[in-house]
């Protein structure tokens, strides 16, 4: 008995092995033939996490990028071919992501849509420099991802993000005295803090009175710096992070009596959706981002609807920029006259012109552009939260 | 002529050349083309982590503590080579050479770092010891994270509160940026460093094991007061495991963060997790067994990436395994069934039937 639930384990293991196996053969041979790849379809492969703790984040674009390719391929394709589309899991880890790039490219990927996340993007930008692939990230944000001449953003850097913050809050005159927290083990975070201090020298109309830190590892607790804000009399509070931590900072400074304009970027955006979040608290919290899901133009609500439907949840900002990040491709392959037959290489090259003259209107941006260096240029818009809802800000 | 082997060379033999053939064979197929992008790229982390395991099993196995903050000695030895690699990228232009000095360094620097954990770690034994490495590994983890280091034509600028407190000149280069770590790392690694390393490793390991030294650490694990007891040195033998098996794992740091142009030390690559996989090598493939972790080793690191066609389910089914894995390892029933269908066995019993 006990020997033959052994041999059982031992076939089901053998079982597996060889599904994995076969999985991984037919890659190989698909990578062979990907030079001259291709055909009917044009191969757009994706990466990000789906799983660990930043699986909201690749959960949204991978949903965000199959809605628009399902409407691109029922509407009839890009220049008459079909999208095939695959997203891979990289745990929010640069080894991983790299495996999940080769794994693509093993699978015959053309163009590659990602990655999700800033780190792993940067390693994988690498590889995609390496084979000449065209890559068009949704939300890896920091400077260091488009150093290569063939990776394109579709959201700000994170320097843009706290220069346009400053100007946003100097030019409206929003506040006198400036407090900035910002979580210093989060690249994110850190990159638009410290070209927001940068551009705060600049500006004539307030001037920053306090600045304080957190780390991953200690964002429960924010008495001791809303403290000192408060001792400082700052009236209007930076607030470079996710929104996670932004409703836990909110509940803080409401219970000890501290009410000054607070700031976000658009890390900030889905704050309203904090489960056992009192949604009065965050009246009048100000947020500089690309995409709100409450917001009334046509476009979005058209985007937001179908999300719902298909997902059955609201969409984030990350999922509105995969889905544009998508038509953004197809745009330039159009304009670029690109076909699904050609390599990799010449794809990259007539993409590369191509994204440079197009002028595209999205769910994040409209008059969206790009320049050769690879970062997107569009107004930040900016929202105002008033009863428990976004509103857009004059 | 294998016969009149003692028993420990012939084993030693087999695990150089498992080595030696999986080498061969994997280089063959690379410039056959026979072979997938994924794999291609698996060849160095897999190298890697069979050095992080086959060093982590001199603590485990022959020193017999119980050590989970290995991952902090592959942390040092990754920033040091990378931060020295990206320094001199231009003024070294050989490649070759500035990744071995990057690797000697990446040695030396987790080597005298395992000495200084190891002079308040080891008076500590069992769940203690293992308690108090947990907290240094993630202690350098930590402290990775708050570095800044660049460089201008004053020198080096240092300091752990942000990069703009570096008062570089307008030339300066950020090398280390905390939290965001190194971008830009040269990409020095390849298989066949990947596999010069892995066996100069297993020669350090194995001649130690078979040695005078190895004997009295061996020793120490089997009877502490024994061993006390005939004069053995027991803080001398328990440092030298201790710091050569951080040593070791600096190595596979350096390899590790030549293989990527960006480094940053995440829980995820360098912290507790990273330190509980490195111990699951070894414990899988047999703790005091060399052979076992690199083996081990290698199929943990292929298994997540192999099930990729499974994709939801991927994560679940990797769980699974590993027991079932472990549970053929290591459970009583799975010992009996593989003495019972031993290859060596089977064929004896076909020779008495002759």
């Amino acid at each position: 008995m006990r020997r033959k639930i052994v041999s059982l384990l031992m076939a089901t293991l053998v079982a597996v092995t060889a599904i994995a196996g076969c999985g991984n053969s037919g890659g190989s041979a698909s990578s062979a033939a990907s030079g001259a790849a291709g055909g009917d379809t044009i191969k757009i492969g994706s990466i990000g996490p789906v799983t660990g703790a930043a699986a909201l984040y690749g959960e949204a674009v991978k949903n965000g990028a199959q809605l628009a390719v399902d409407e691109i391929n029922a509407a009839g394709g890009i220049n008459g071919v079909k999208i095939e589309f695959k997203f891979e899991d990289d745990e929010h880890d640069p080894e991983k992501s790299v495996n999940a790039y080769n794994t693509l490219k093993d699978w015959g990927m053309q163009i590659l849509m990602g990655t999700v996340t800033t780190n792993p993007c940067v390693a994988v930008t690498e590889k995609t420099a390496a084979d000449k692939m065209f890559q068009l990230t949704p939300s890896a944000s920091s400077q260091d991802v488009i150093a290569k001449d063939n990776v394109f953003q579709v959201c700000f850097t994170d320097p843009n993000q706290g220069i346009a913050s400053a100007k946003y809050i100097g030019e409206h005159k929003l506040g006198t005295k400036v407090a900035v927290l910002y979580n210093s083990s989060d690249v994110y975070s850190k990159g638009i803090y410290e070209k927001f201090m940068e551009e705060s020298k600049n500006q004539t109309t307030y001037t920053v009175v306090a600045e304080e830190a957190f780390t991953d590892e200690s964002k429960t607790d924010f008495s001791a710096q809303l403290n000192k804000f408060k001792s400082a009399g700052a009236d209007l509070v930076f607030c470079p992070f996710y929104y996670e931590v932004a409703a836990v900072v909110l509940k803080q400074a409401d219970s000890m009596k501290y009410a000054p304009t607070f700031f976000g970027v658009d890390g900030m955006d889905g704050i309203l959706g904090v489960e056992n979040f009192d949604k009065k608290l965050a009246e009048n919290v100000v947020l500089l981002t690309p995409f709100v899901a409450d917001a009334k133009d046509e476009k979005t609500q058209k985007f937001v609807e179908a999300y719902k439907k298909a997902y059955n949840a609201t969409p984030i900002q990350f999922a509105a920029d995969a889905y544009d990040a998508i038509y953004i491709i197809k745009a330039a392959m159009e304009k670029g006259g690109v076909k699904s037959t050609m390599k990799t290489e010449e794809i990259c090259n007539l993409m590369k012109d191509a994204i440079t003259q197009i002028s595209f209107d999205g769910l994040t941006g409209t008059a969206m552009k790009w320049t050769k260096d690879g970062a997107v240029n569009k107004e930040p818009k900016a929202m105002v939260i008033k009863n428990g809802a976004y509103t857009a800000m004059d | 002529m294998l016969k009149n082997m003692k028993k420990t060379t012939k084993s030693n033999i087999i695990t150089y050349g498992m080595v030696i053939v999986a080498y061969v064979v994997m280089q063959a197929l690379v410039n056959g083309g026979g072979i997938s992008n994924l794999i291609q790229g698996l060849l160095v982390p897999l190298c890697a982590y069979s050095i992080l395991a086959v060093s982590l099993n001199l603590t485990v196995g022959i020193l017999g503590e119980l050590s989970l903050g290995h991952a902090g000695f592959m942390c040092i030895g990754a920033f040091v080579s990378a931060a020295f690699s990206k320094m001199n990228a231009t003024t070294i232009e050989n490649d070759l050479l500035r990744f071995i000095i990057a690797i000697i360094l990446a040695a030396i620097c987790a080597g005298i770092m395992g000495i200084l954990i190891g002079i308040p770690v080891l008076r500590l034994k069992g769940d203690y010891l293992a308690i108090v490495t947990l907290a240094f590994g993630e202690i350098i983890k930590n402290i990775m994270n708050v570095i800044y280091l660049g460089v201008d034509s004053k020198g080096l600028h240092f300091c752990m509160t942000k990069a703009s407190d570096l008062n570089m000149e307008k030339d300066g280069k950020i090398i280390i940026n905390g939290a965001t770590g190194i971008t830009g790392t040269p990409h020095s690694s390849n298989f066949t460093i990947g596999i010069i390393l892995l066996i100069i490793t297993l020669i350090v390991v194995l001649n130690l094991i078979n040695s005078r030294s190895g004997r009295a650490i061996m020793a120490i694990r089997d009877n502490y007061i024994a061993a006390e007891s005939i004069g053995i040195d027991i803080t001398k033998y328990k440092m030298l495991a201790f710091s050569i098996s951080a040593m070791l794992a600096g190595v596979a740091g350096a390899l590790y963060s030549h293989n990527l142009s960006t480094l940053a030390a995440t829980s995820k690559n360098f912290g507790y997790n990273m330190s509980i996989m490195i111990l699951v090598f070894v414990v899988l493939g047999g703790i005091g067994n060399v052979r076992g972790s690199i083996i081990a080793a290698v199929i943990l690191t292929l298994l997540p990436e192999l099930l990729r066609a499974l994709n939801d389910y991927r994560m679940l089914m990797y769980a699974i395994l590993l027991i079932v894995l472990m549970l053929f390892n290591s459970s009583p029933a799975g010992i009996a069934f593989r003495e019972r269908s031993r290859l060596k066995k089977i064929l004896h019993k076909k020779k008495e039937e002759v």
